[in-house]
């Protein structure tokens, strides 16, 4: 199929945006009307720097789906706004928004959300493929290698270990080279050694490749290997705290639960 | 996208063949009705053909005008004394005569006539000197050679048991007489000649037996080599008398089938009616189907957003694959019309039209009318389940059961239905009852109200679906227990989608309905006028459908012992006015057996029309401003004209009479008329209807086994029977879109119960047998097949009785067919068992452990 939204080439990874990736001014967001209205942010402020990998933690309801949701640009807030990559997301129209996913948002879901029919290595190419795109050379190889799915790149999802589609699932978001990646709960749906496997990937691929990325995640596991960690409750943050030990995160947490 | 679209396929291989099934059917029906009609079309080019094969020109018969869609035109015969004229030209090489006559009705063993299925029983001279000529090729014995010797078709032989040296019985303008078959022929180049026999008798034989010594139907003609056909036509022009006409073989085969008029067009555009029909419907299963796929891949669809597809990637995704199964489908259908060309052939035969078959033709044209047909009414239907596609939000990659928001343009929706809905009542009744509108615009407010009407009701079905389940599901859940409740809120679970999905089935069951209502009404308005018409004891009628009957029968009766009066109707076709007409003959004896209702002159006109007068139904006179007294001149066949005067009129009721614009005198028919028909003999008997006078009256008819005698109240019977054989033939051809609609059920069904594995795993893991989940799933589907049944019974009676109404001056009577509605119920009721086979399998097969893990 021909290409319907043009995206330079050259735009897509190794651009560099002056300041912040993502900032986040006096977001709110408020689901429902009336007396059953819901406040699920109640004015947050934030800035993700380059290159970093930063966590996002908080009990259910504390609104931090719905802040990477509204980062991410797959829902709306009710006041407030978010500057990515340079662009103010309010004024986009789908179009536009579409436009910007491709050159400057990776993702990567707990249901993982592979498509069943394609082949591994067809996953990982999709957005590229939507896009019109062909990997550049090699980029695509080291990362499959480095995902470590280089045997399976002809295997479909059903062929593969829930930990294996996850990586699938990584690649497809890396392959881009998008300017932020966020992973929604990525090990939300994984045993604990293919856990660690898939936080020790994220990991690599910010050492590595310098990839901004943000996870959402309520495993005090999984928030310790970021190099920023966002608390929030009742839809604002309530702290920000340098990397840390799981330990030191899983206190943090209680702390936040017994206010 | 192309490659993704082409894997989801592959993927939903299942889902994507049934979707496709709905396109299938329809295409086939295209296919196979231009492949019938094309192979129809190649057989009479065929037979036309071969049967001047050899000659340059052609001498035959002129008649002054074609009748094409009534009595046949006689065509005249010329003088046997032109044929010396034309071999003394210097042009000619080899000239022959030759006589032919379509009423050479050959009997059976038992002396009953030969059935021909509608088609003529044939007769031809063969002059053995000028065998270059013959159409026809021995294949076992000799040819006529003398009086009371025949050939015959091979086909009557086998069917029939003759042998070459058997004796058969021949009836052709006079009493049957007894032949020795000579030899066994066939007629060169074609597969059938439909249900036609022929019969080869040698010329003079032929020529006695036809009535037509000393006259020729046709010279064929070699010309001298270097002699140009033109050279050769200007030549004998000067010779021919007026009722003869001189063409080369091309012109001449062109005028043959000018005779058949627009017959071959009339069924194939019949034909594709229905076609347009099934593809409707299929159309309704293909959007139904694609929404429910849709729905389920919600999150397919917002992944694929959330990773850069833009709405019109994912527009073009759903596009693209209903291009593809769309074009398969048609490809598969194309194929497939070719047996179906078959089945129709056997359909038409059965039901007494058997025509001639050459080799199948399969045109260009029928290649690519259904490819471009099936694909883009699959395109068509897919668009709106596309756009609701795009309105797919990339957020619902990350929630659960996440649904498609509504369109910005829902909250007009159930207005919209409603506008759509009374639009299409509107432009109904405009089309049925509305006055002073021509023919065309009425026929398209009719058919845009009809096509609007099944798309309204289907939009505001969604709202009577739950009172209706709850009312249908009733013995569901009398019998049926749990499985049986589950299954009736299952169906008003999503009201659309049952809605829709009965909605295939609701327009094949309105069109039965509305054919078995204005059916009713037909019969009633034709048995009415039979009833007032009819007032003879006895009727004598051709036993060969479509042809009528030999003069010769009613001459025979006059006089005999039971009969008091024998009257004859005689039909054939008379030019005047501007057009050809139908027209009728009768004699003085006719108001003892037709009650003719005068509104101007009484029962003494039809024995003073002589050969001056005529008389016609009141209404004819009306509209054609003639008046007791109106000069009227009349064109014969043969290009004759006499000057007649109205005599009298009648009122003719409002399910028609057996007459014609114009009825003549027998005395003035018969003078221009070389081969006189009666369309029926009319007799009364001394003492009416008795046993005693119908065995006496089957004993004169003997000789004349194309007459078959009716008592009244047996042809009052008789004269339903076409009605109710194309009656018949309409259901038939309307079952192919119920068909349709059973595959939309079936792919709802297997949708659903995809749809709800992992409930149907917790139903099973809770206690419900295999048995009981099938039992389920068969409610469902007839609870959905008596909605559809339901609705199209509501729409086809709504259809039937405004058209009744609107043709009430034609003796229409509304008239509910209960027996009939019950046995389409019935019919809905078995499409329902039928369609939840494949899906009710499927439920109970599913492994309760996957389906409760399945995500």
């Amino acid at each position: 199929m021909s290409e319907s939204i043009a995206v330079p080439a050259e735009a897509a990874a190794d651009q560099v945006v002056a300041g912040p990736v993502v900032e986040a001014h006096e977001l709110t967001r408020r689901y429902g009307e009336g007396d059953t209205a819901v406040d699920a942010l109640r004015g947050v402020n934030l800035e993700v720097e380059r290159g970093k990998l930063t966590a996002v933690m908080g009990p259910s309801g504390s609104g931090k789906s719905t802040l990477m949701h509204i980062l991410a640009a797959l829902d709306k807030p009710t006041g407030g706004y978010v500057v990515l990559a340079g662009t103010r997301l309010g004024d986009l129209n789908d179009t536009q928004i579409t436009k910007l996913r491709r050159k400057h948002i990776g993702f990567i879901f707990q249901f993982f959300n592979l498509l069943p029919m394609l082949t591994a290595e067809e996953n990982v190419l999709l957005p590229l493929t939507i896009a019109g795109e062909k990997p550049e050379d090699g980029w695509f190889d080291d990362l499959m290698k480095t995902v470590g799915l280089d045997d399976r790149r002809a295997h479909r999802p059903a062929e593969l270990s829930g930990g294996q589609q996850q990586r699938v699932a990584i690649a497809r978001a890396l392959v881009s080279r998008p300017t932020i990646v966020f992973a929604d709960e990525p090990t939300g749906n994984l045993d604990s050694t293919t856990s660690d496997e898939i936080l020790g990937l994220l990991r690599n691929s910010v050492d590595s490749y310098g990839q901004t990325t943000m996870m959402v995640t309520h495993d005090a596991h999984a928030a310790a290997i970021a190099d920023r960690i966002l608390f929030l409750a009742d839809g604002l943050i309530v702290r920000d705290m340098p990397r840390a030990e799981p330990s030191v995160v899983i206190a943090a947490m209680e702390e936040l639960s017994a206010r | 996208m192309l490659a993704v679209t082409l894997r989801g396929l592959a993927a939903r291989k299942f889902r994507a063949s049934l979707t496709a099934l709905a396109v299938v059917l329809g295409v086939a029906m295209i296919s196979g009705t231009y492949v019938l009609t094309d192979t129809i079309n190649n057989g009479f080019d065929t037979i036309f053909t071969q049967s001047y094969k050899n000659a340059d020109v052609v001498v035959s018969g002129k008649a002054a005008f074609l009748n094409t869609n009534g009595n046949g035109v006689e065509t005249p015969s010329f003088p046997e004394s032109l044929l010396p004229k034309i071999r003394a030209l210097p042009g000619v090489a080899v000239a022959a005569g030759s006589v032919q006559s379509d009423q050479v009705r050959l009997l059976k063993k038992d002396g009953k006539v030969i059935n021909t299925g509608g088609a003529p029983p044939l007769g031809f001279s063969v002059d053995t000197k000028y065998n270059q000529f013959n159409p026809t090729a021995l294949t076992t014995g000799d040819w006529p050679r003398g009086p009371g010797q025949v050939v015959i078709d091979n086909h009557t032989a086998s069917e029939n048991g003759y042998h070459v040296g058997d004796s058969i019985g021949i009836e052709s303008n006079g009493p049957a007489q007894d032949f020795k078959i000579t030899g066994i022929a066939k007629f060169v180049g074609v597969n059938s000649t439909g249900g036609a026999s022929f019969a080869l008798f040698e010329p003079k034989t032929a020529q006695k037996l036809f009535n037509k010594v000393g006259k020729l139907d046709f010279i064929r003609i070699q010309s001298k080599a270097g002699v140009s056909k033109e050279q050769l036509i200007s030549a004998i022009n000067p010779l021919l008398p007026p009722s003869a006409a001189v063409r080369d073989v091309e012109a001449q085969v062109k005028e043959d089938k000018k005779n058949l008029g627009g017959f071959i067009d009339f069924l194939r555009y019949a034909l594709l009616a229905f076609a347009f029909v099934a593809l409707f419907v299929g159309s309704f299963v293909i959007a139904n189907t694609l929404s429910i796929t849709i729905a389920q891949r919600t999150r397919e669809f917002a992944t694929l957003r959330t990773i850069g597809a833009s709405r019109r990637q994912v527009l073009w995704a759903v596009v693209l694959e209903a291009l593809i199964v769309g074009f398969i489908a048609s490809v598969v259908g194309l194929f497939l019309g070719l047996g179906l060309a078959k089945i129709l052939n056997k359909l038409f035969v059965a039901v007494g039209i058997d025509l001639p078959q050459g080799n199948t033709v399969f045109a260009t044209r029928t290649i690519i009318v259904s490819l471009v047909v099936g694909t883009l009414i699959t395109l068509i239907a897919s668009l709106r389940p596309a756009r609701r596609a795009t309105r797919v939000p990339p957020i619902a990659a990350v929630r659960e059961g996440s649904v498609l928001p509504v369109s910005r343009w829902s909250k007009y929706g159930p207005v919209t239905s409603l506008v759509v809905l009374l639009v299409a009542i509107a432009l109904v009744s405009l089309g049925a009852l509305g006055s002073g509108i021509a023919t065309g615009p009425r026929l398209l407010a009719l058919g845009i109200g009809v096509l609007l009407l099944f798309i309204g009701v289907s939009m505001n079905a969604g709202k009577i679906v739950r009172p209706l389940a709850n009312v249908l599901g009733w013995p569901a859940r009398e019998i049926g227990g749990a499985p049986g409740i589950l299954a009736r809120d299952n169906a008003s679970r999503n009201p659309a989608r049952t809605a829709s999905t009965a909605s295939a089935l609701m327009i094949g069951l309105a069109l039965v309905t509305f054919v078995a209502i204005f059916g009713q009404g037909l019969r009633a308005s034709f048995e009415d006028a039979v009833n007032k018409l009819f007032i003879a004891n006895y009727a004598v009628t051709s036993n060969t459908a479509f042809v009528p009957l030999s003069a010769s029968v009613g001459h025979g009766l006059v006089g005999k012992p039971a009969t008091e009066v024998v009257s004859p109707i005689r039909a054939g076709s008379a030019k005047f006015l501007g057009s050809v007409h139908d027209v009728s003959a009768v004699d003085a004896q006719v108001p003892q057996v037709v009650h003719l209702d005068w509104k101007q002159g009484n029962n003494s006109v039809p024995g003073q029309l002589g050969t001056t007068g005529f008389f016609s139904s009141s209404k004819y006179a009306k509209d054609h401003h003639l008046k007791l007294g109106s000069p009227l001149v009349v064109q014969w066949p043969t290009g004759q004209k006499v000057t007649v005067e109205l005599r009298g009129t009648y009122d003719e009721p409002k399910g028609g009479s057996p007459f014609g614009n114009a009825v003549f005198s027998i005395k003035l028919f018969d003078a221009n008329v070389a081969q006189p028909q009666d369309q029926m003999v009319l007799i009364n008997s001394p003492g009416g209807v008795t046993d005693q006078n119908t065995a006496t009256l089957e004993n004169d008819l003997q000789a004349f086994p194309d007459g078959k005698l009716q008592t009244r109240s047996e042809f009052i019977k008789n004269s339903e029977k076409p009605i109710n054989r194309l009656l018949n033939l309409l259901y038939v051809l309307l079952a192919l879109s119920v068909i349709v609609s059973l595959f939309g059920i079936v792919n709802t069904l297997v949708l659903t119960v995809y749809e709800r594995t992992r409930e149907i795993g917790m139903l099973r893991a809770v206690g419900m047998t295999r048995a009981q989940t099938r039992m389920m799933i068969r409610y469902e589907s007839i609870v959905t097949a008596l909605m559809g049944a339901a609705l199209g019974i509501a729409v086809g009676t709504f259809l039937g009785a405004l058209i009744v109404h609107a043709l009430s001056n034609q003796g229409l009577v509304f008239k509910f067919p209960v027996l009939t509605i019950i046995y389409f119920v019935i019919a809905a009721i078995v499409v329902g068992l039928l369609a939840a086979i494949v899906p009710a399998r499927r439920a109970a097969r599913l492994n309760v452990l996957e389906a409760l893990q399945y995500e």
